[in-house]
């Protein structure tokens, strides 16, 4: 069913499509939004505003806020301490399988990248889930590769059994699912799903999705509104910085957020700041990259933009930048991250996905948010 | 003769109920020194029972838990979630928390109402966190709630008591001890909140972010035990002359 190559603002015949509206004002939305026109007076405005509209969200992503990156900081800081408080969310990410079936051109796992492939059998699975839980963290992100076949739904909803048996907060990063697969893996355990649009600008998308299944754009696109019609707590959302635009899509995906909150309010939001990275098959592919000045001034934004949101700061990062974004934006940090299959308990079963730039452990990544004065969180939800 | 707060059978001489969902768990000992606490409330998904950052394992024994049902979005899972907090040995005591709204985290009223009526059936000593609205406050009344715990400004804002008037009301009007929780951001607004009769007050995020936390929660304490006082000792008069010697509306009872 993988085989066919969809048109890429297409859905295929087993997608499921969803009568939603959010798609066409996103793109409406990133469509308008002049970056260049800002100027400081707006940014100003944005700064001085309580609640912060779509257009304050624009003038704080603009180039014309570069200057006042201090002061969103500031800002930032004062939101993410009276949302939070002091709370860090300590979670990591398990990686199952890295089979894919796309061909996305900045990918690690691409489906051309001559890599070596690997899938964790349940017993595997069990036995790197027993050694994280012996780490002390309790909340898990399971990760997949794109292939229904050999990581199919059976094996995911197995997967994510036996991660409820051991962690109170499972999320999955796995291919986008119909509402009745989501809802499934609910009552399998899990309760948080992560998909990351990559880019929203539809041309760069075919651009860099030249085969598989992840080429439906649209399919990917509603896969959070599936999840939260399918019974999921949660949802993140992203981008790839520096795949496209870092300034329409860094909007788009908090406008995404932004709609997603105001039609599902019960709904958890968070929001991940992954940018490229070094990956085999690089090849200078990608002149438009997002440096950490860049980075932070999207992470203040979002934060500004929308208070109650997590965010979560990736092990792509240097710990001296992690360290410093949690509290002030960061909400939510991985901690002994492994990018292979498996890895945690034995041999990583196959190759990773990207390099990672901090490896601390938990037990250091807890320390150091303790030397921040914060506090490292555990568990932060039931399941009922 | 001591003030006592009554709850349910139980009897506080503090007037001041600790949040601890955004503290450092390093500070709790000594905030709940600081402020006389003797109440604090608990969020069971945080408890982390036998691992990492367990607040169980920062709380003395003399302190009681009041856990609270937070990630609940309905009645139902409102009492799922009490009733793990008693099998994990939290006691009776419970602080409905129903949320369906993760921008603003403003309490649901109708399913709070459910899930009071649910948990006090249950015998469980029920406080529920509430949108001051008058109705509402008697169908929890009604409903078996120990204790309203009306919000005076969304969690966390530290903006005091944006409801003042309709928090008033439920003082004049509700025969159970009304607790102001979410919004109290200084110890002058907790002052306040007490003068006009509110029973105790909640505080988290203004104790939690302020600069010195013990210290903080000693002006809290202070605060809340000088609005109690001007509450028990009845505010004097503000007299308003309204009348004008020049027109008198009576003065035609003297021609």
């Amino acid at each position: 069913m993988a085989k066919k190559r969809p048109e890429p603002m297409e859905h295929l015949d087993w997608m499921e499509a969803i009568d939603t509206d959010i798609m066409d004002r996103v793109l409406r939305g990133a469509e308008a939004y002049l970056c260049r026109q800002y100027t400081g007076r707006e940014v100003e405005n944005a700064l001085a505003a309580d609640h912060l509209s779509p257009g304050d969200f624009c003038a704080l992503l603009s180039p014309a806020a570069m200057p006042y990156l201090e002061d969103m900081a500031v800002k930032a800081r004062l939101e993410t301490r009276k949302k939070f408080g002091n709370c860090v969310q300590l979670f990591t990410p398990l990686y199952i399988s890295n089979y894919c079936d796309n061909h996305c051109i900045y990918c690690g796992f691409n489906c051309r990248n001559k890599i070596r492939r690997g899938i964790l059998s349940l017993v595997e699975v069990e036995a790197e889930l027993e050694a994280i839980a012996a780490t002390g963290l309790k909340d898990i992100l399971l990760l997949t590769g794109e292939n229904r076949s050999i990581s199919g739904i059976d094996y995911l909803g197995e997967a994510v059994k036996l991660a409820a048996s051991y962690f109170p907060a499972v999320g999955i990063e796995v291919y986008p699912l119909n509402v009745a697969e989501y809802l499934f893996l609910n009552k399998c355990g899990a309760d948080f799903v992560s998909v990351y649009q990559e880019t929203y600008n539809p041309l760069r998308y075919a651009q860099v999705h030249r085969s598989g299944p992840k080429r439906s754009y649209p399919y990917r696109f509603h896969a959070q509104e599936r999840a939260l019609r399918g019974n999921m707590h949660g949802v993140a959302f992203g981008v790839l910085l520096g795949l496209g635009d870092c300034h329409h899509d860094a909007f788009a995906a908090g406008l995404h957020a932004y709609f997603i909150q105001q039609k599902y309010p019960h709904a958890e939001i968070s929001l991940s700041v992954p940018r490229l990275r070094p990956y085999i098959n690089d090849r200078d592919l990608f002149p438009q990259n997002v440096g950490e000045k860049q980075l932070l001034q999207v992470m203040l934004a979002y934060r500004l933009f929308m208070p109650h949101a997590g965010i979560t700061i990736s092990t792509r990062e240097r710990a001296a930048f992690r360290d410093h974004v949690v509290g002030m934006a960061a909400t939510r940090i991985s901690a002994s991250v492994k990018v292979g299959v498996g890895g945690h308990k034995q041999e990583e079963k196959g190759d990773q996905q990207f390099c990672i730039a901090d490896p601390r452990s938990v037990k250091e990544v807890h320390q150091m948010i303790v030397e921040r004065g914060l506090q490292p969180v555990y568990a932060d939800h039931v399941r009922v | 003769m001591h003030d006592l707060l009554t709850i349910g059978k139980h009897d506080f001489r503090s007037r001041f109920i600790l949040g601890s969902g955004k503290f450092s768990l390093e500070m709790i000992k000594a905030v709940i020194e600081h402020g006389g606490v003797e109440m604090i409330t608990l969020a069971l998904r945080r408890a982390n029972i036998g691992g990492e950052a367990n607040i169980l394992d920062y709380l003395p024994e003399n302190i009681v838990v009041l856990p609270n049902t937070s990630g609940a979005r309905d009645a139902g899972e409102a009492v799922r979630i009490a009733r793990l907090a008693r099998e994990i040995g939290c006691g009776d005591f419970i602080k409905v928390e129903v949320i369906r709204d993760s921008k603003y985290l403003l309490p649901d009223n109708y399913e709070t109402i459910k899930a009071t009526e649910m948990l006090a059936k249950e015998g469980f000593i029920v406080m529920p966190y509430m949108y001051p609205d008058l109705n509402v406050a008697r169908a929890l009344a009604e409903a078996g709630a120990a204790a309203v715990m009306p919000l005076g400004a969304p969690i966390g804002s530290n903006k005091g008591l944006c409801t003042r008037d309709f928090i008033k009301i439920l003082v004049d009007e509700i025969n159970l001890p009304i607790i102001v929780d979410a919004g109290i951001g200084r110890p002058s607004q907790a002052c306040e909140a007490m003068e006009m009769g509110v029973a105790a007050i909640m505080c988290n995020t203004a104790i939690a972010t302020a600069n010195d936390t013990a210290l903080m929660a000693k002006a809290f304490k202070l605060a809340i035990e000088a609005g109690r006082a001007a509450y028990l000792a009845g505010p004097g008069r503000v007299l308003h002359s309204l009348a004008e010697a020049s027109s008198p509306l009576t003065g035609f009872l003297e021609e």
